[in-house]
């Protein structure tokens, strides 16, 4: 299990209350499928992904950027129990949606570049540690349903 | 190998072009040792890493992180050949200083992240992707050599 000093708590919330979660829920899916480009192949539904301004114009993928961080709120929410908060998740993306949980570790750590690039000065090293703990406690607790 | 093509290579040394190779030399190291504090076994004759100030703060881990990037830096005039360009690094990383290789992806990770905290909305999806393969690149080719 993840564990959080009240400093990395207060941080982490401190940075999520300014956080735009709709917008940065489809940068961040919009950079993992650009970057990554085989992650496409969860998405052939989305239609147009032929290119990063395609990607990143997406509607479809900004709707699901915007459900995939207003998961990850939830995270922020109960830090000292994410294997529990993202049970269902888990098994969800096992059972149906058969994604491998490296891709969960990626877009962590895109979560991790739009945080730096929108805070600027403000994404000190602290803070930046304390994200990087809490993306990584919540790739693990999307991988634990796994089997 | 990496593959670049022709506007991945310009859009990574336009950008690099820009980098204070010194500065973000200094805390892509510190930044490194701070989110990731096992990785401060290598650097024990630094004196002072006690807090992320006092890394980011030390003038060892400033001078090391300098080095370090200056050797990236010359890598991007080699995006071609970086395993020849890295092979006597390789062996100095694995045969006298015994560094396990997933460091040179996690300190790939941060630079990627300072140059987004840097750059800002320059630092758009297209050249995320570039500079993610770079570094990759380089990871690999430092791990190429050892045995």
């Amino acid at each position: 299990m993840v564990h959080f000093t009240a400093e990395e708590k207060a941080v982490i919330t401190g940075l999520w209350g300014k956080v735009n979660v709709e917008e940065t829920g489809g940068e961040a899916v919009g950079r993992l499928l650009v970057v990554y480009p085989w992650t496409q192949r969860f998405f052939d539904s989305f239609g147009n992904m032929s290119s990063p301004s395609a990607i990143m114009g997406n509607p479809k993928v900004k709707a699901h950027g915007k459900k995939v961080l207003t998961s990850f709120g939830d995270a922020v929410k109960n830090m000292d129990n994410l294997k529990g908060t993202f049970a269902k998740l888990s098994e969800l993306h096992c059972d149906k949606l058969h994604v491998d949980p490296e891709n969960f570790r990626l877009l962590g750590n895109m979560i991790v570049i739009i945080l730096a690039s929108h805070f600027g000065r403000e994404f000190t090293p602290e803070v930046q540690a304390a994200w990087q703990k809490l993306v990584a406690g919540v790739a693990t607790a999307l991988a634990h349903k796994y089997h | 190998m990496v593959h670049l093509s022709a506007e991945e290579k310009e859009a990574v040394l336009g950008l690099w072009g820009k980098v204070n190779v010194d500065e973000v030399g200094g805390e892509a190291l510190g930044r490194l040792l701070v989110v990731y504090p096992w990785t401060q076994r290598f650097f024990e004759s630094f004196g002072d890493l006690s807090s992320a100030d006092a890394v980011i703060g030390n003038p060892k881990v400033k001078a090391h992180g300098k080095k370090v990037l200056q050797s990236f830096s010359d890598g991007l005039k080699h995006l071609d050949n970086l395993k020849g360009t890295f092979a006597k690094l390789s062996e100095l990383h694995c045969d006298q200083l015994h560094v396990d290789p997933e460091n040179f992806r996690l300190l790939g990770n941060v630079i990627v992240v300072v140059l987004a905290r840097h750059f800002g909305k320059d630092f758009n999806p297209d050249v995320q992707a570039a500079f993610q393969k770079v570094v990759a690149g380089v990871a690999n080719a430092l791990a190429h050599k050892y045995h």
